[in-house]
């Protein structure tokens, strides 16, 4: 499942929903009641259980998803015990140094990523040009990307946060090789 | 009292009054052309990154900068005049304090536009530090210097705005609290007690504005000093903190303050008011908390920030929500369906500026979901989610308070209003949907070239654009021909109810 393509079509498909509301009443206003009261009464008690709907939707997107946190400050034992590939990462205008830059599918890798000059965004694509992992990299800060590359084959990166003139080309790539 | 004392007080409120419409005509004059500059430099780089223009990325870049900053800017004076117009006829508020806003910005933006054009400085409009000391020989320190005073100046003059009508609203209502309707909101006081829907806006829009600008001036300051004292420095982190504390408080104050604008005007045309009761003052008080802690959103993708404050960032993300669609949204419903309401420009842009607010809240969501922000942060996703809520959200909130104002002169041209209207709806629709369907296919926002396989979204976001550009043009040059005749018209006519809409 990729979480882009999810993200897309929910949020397509509920913001449809709430222009087609809008253009509902939008089409109906020119209808006039005379009274207007028990209309607005009757869409007021409506109000709570839109609320009720919205609040449990709220609650189980975040349960879903603050199940698994990229942070290591918040990873499990278990994860922090498995054996890791550990690649250093630092960005510098307009370059990445990636060391070693050559990885094999299947197990973990540990990006540390920092930065000499100034923040840079460190986001790794796979050859499809989808993102499949990123965070920043800092000047002063070592950020630890845990990720696992699943296929093989040449990955790229990209700088993702604005960093000047030549911010567009700020690219290197991670070759990722059979397990 | 005497006659002639009577006479000489009416011939005061007289002035006072001409002197408030004039500077609101100018400030909605300075946002129009303002908005349609800025408009032009985000239709320049749609199209450079479409391949249409040639554009150089030095250029490029002074251009996002200039546009991000220009935008930000004129949304925050947008709001601003929407905000001071609808609270003065309830709180006194003073016209030169306003007046002087209008001066500084313009003084800001003179300080921004020689900062790019001429000084080539192209930190983005977030002056991330310590990107502006950092160009590599592109810009100088005095070019990063004149763009930083520049929002230094902006933003005394909205400080003082700000502090005006918090002023304004602590002598009538006797605190900001009273203001914010906490006690109508927390059962207190009877519901039917509390302040008009304009009066909870501009206490919540002020109060977390001047905590916003305090701490934009402190980074700020401090990014000056690290220009010219290379030797002073200060933490990445701490530094995105607070700027991104200050640009998210400002540019949500701008919905905030135009969204007045929707409970003034829509209420004129559907012959009743909008309703305010205890959840509608309970969500301006939970709003005011929201705006203020949610900014950690902007941070997921720095994992050196505690854990549980991105996640704060992201619960707050979604209850941020929660008013939006069923306060303001519901309550536009409410008061539009089947009141016999006329639609016309004005009164379409106010109920379309609720929709793209609610609308775009839903693609902000997600982007605030730390799993998702992992694989969307920094893509188009963000300028997608960011335009639905502000070029179809708050702009047009304040077009349809441009509009309404100028309806108050017969005009030859009505005609092209309702082209104008759907140009700029369809053209804003494209333009959005194009930036989210790059976003969710990974194209990196603020990029000035791109590759092949992103050319179809830059082609169709141009277009977008372009309509855009078209429509909101015809309505700003509609409403600049009608300038001359609005300060002519008699003090009480302009923007006051219109007749047809005041008629059962």
């Amino acid at each position: 499942m990729v979480v882009q393509n999810v993200v897309w079509a929910v949020s397509i498909i509920l913001m449809a929903a709430v222009v087609g509301v809008f253009v509902w009443v939008a089409d109906g206003a020119s209808r006039h009641v005379v009274d207007h009261a028990p209309l607005t009464a009757a869409a007021y008690r409506l109000r709570p259980w839109l609320f009720l709907i919205l609040a449990l939707a709220m609650v189980g997107a975040n349960w879903r998803t603050l199940i698994e946190l990229p942070y290591r400050a918040v990873a499990s034992a278990r994860v922090l015990a498995a054996p890791v590939q550990r690649v250093q990462v630092v960005g510098e205008q307009w370059d990445w140094r990636i060391t070693p830059n050559q990885v094999k599918a299947g197990t973990p890798v540990a990006f540390h990523v920092t930065s000499r000059d100034v923040n840079h965004g460190f986001a790794i694509y796979d050859p499809s040009l989808r993102i499949v992992a990123e965070t920043q990299a800092m000047p002063g800060f070592d950020n630890v990307l845990r990720y696992t590359f699943e296929q093989p084959g040449i990955y790229q990166v990209m700088c993702l946060e604005y960093c000047g003139l030549l911010h567009h080309v700020m690219r290197a790539t991670i070759t990722v090789v059979p397990r | 009292m005497s006659a002639n004392a009577g006479r000489a007080d009416r011939a005061g409120v007289r002035d006072g009054e001409t002197a408030a419409r004039a500077v609101e005509l100018a400030y909605i004059a300075v946002v129009a052309i303002v908005l349609l500059l800025m408009m032009l430099f985000g239709l320049t780089m749609r199209a450079a990154q479409a391949q249409y223009l040639d554009v150089q990325p030095r250029l490029f870049y002074v251009l996002l900068t200039m546009h991000g900053a220009g935008m930000v800017g004129i949304a925050g004076v947008a709001g601003a005049v929407v905000m001071w117009h609808f609270v003065r006829r309830h709180v006194p508020v003073n016209t030169t304090v306003f007046l002087a806003n209008l001066v500084l910005f313009l003084i800001g933006a003179v300080l921004i536009l020689g900062s790019g054009f001429i000084g080539g400085f192209a930190g983005a409009w977030t002056f991330l530090y310590p990107l502006p000391a950092h160009s590599n020989g592109i810009w100088s320190a005095n070019a990063a210097a004149a763009y930083m005073l520049g929002l230094l100046v902006i933003g005394v003059g909205f400080l003082l705005l700000h502090l005006d009508v918090l002023h304004g609203i602590w002598r009538t209502y006797g605190s900001l609290a009273n203001g914010l309707g906490l006690k109508q909101a927390i059962g207190l006081k009877p519901e039917k007690t509390g302040p008009p829907p304009a009066v909870p806006a501009a206490t919540m829009a002020s109060i977390v504005n001047v905590l916003g600008i305090v701490i934009g001036a402190v980074v700020l300051i401090l990014s000056l000093v690290n220009l010219y004292v290379p030797s002073f420095t200060m933490s990445a982190l701490v530094a995105k903190n607070l700027i991104y504390f200050f640009g998210h408080v400002f540019i949500n104050a701008t919905i905030y303050m135009a969204v007045i604008a929707v409970y003034e005007i829509l209420p004129l045309y559907a012959h009743h008011p909008w309703k305010t009761n205890r959840i509608f003052y309970l969500a301006w008080v939970a709003s005011t908390v929201m705006v203020l802690i949610v900014y950690p959103h902007h941070l997921l993708m720095d994992f050196a920030m505690p854990p549980w404050a991105l996640v704060v960032g992201q619960i707050i993300s979604y209850l941020s929500g929660l008013p939006v669609l069923l306060v303001t949204a519901f309550g536009a419903l409410t008061v539009v369906h089947r009141s016999g309401l006329r639609w016309d420009t004005p009164s379409g842009l106010c109920f379309l500026g609720v929709l793209g607010w609610a609308a775009g809240v839903i693609p902000a969501i997600a982007d605030g979901t730390i799993v998702v922000n992992s694989v969307m942060h920094n893509t188009q996703w963000v300028p997608g989610h960011f335009h639905t809520y502000l070029l179809l959200g708050t702009v047009a909130m304040f077009l349809g308070y441009m509009t309404w104002t100028a309806k108050e002169v017969p005009h030859e041209t009505i005609g092209t209003e309702p082209a104008a209207f759907w140009l700029y709806v369809g053209g804003g629709i494209i333009f959005v949907v194009a930036f989210l369907a790059a976003g969710s296919a990974s194209v990196p926002r603020r990029y000035a070239v791109h590759l092949a396989p992103w050319l179809t979204y830059d082609r169709i976001g141009s277009l977008g654009a372009l309509l855009v550009v078209l429509g909101v043009g015809i309505m700003v040059v509609q409403f600049l021909v009608r300038v001359p005749a609005l300060a002519r018209l008699p003090m009480t006519a302009v923007a006051q109810p219109l007749p047809e809409a005041a008629a059962e």
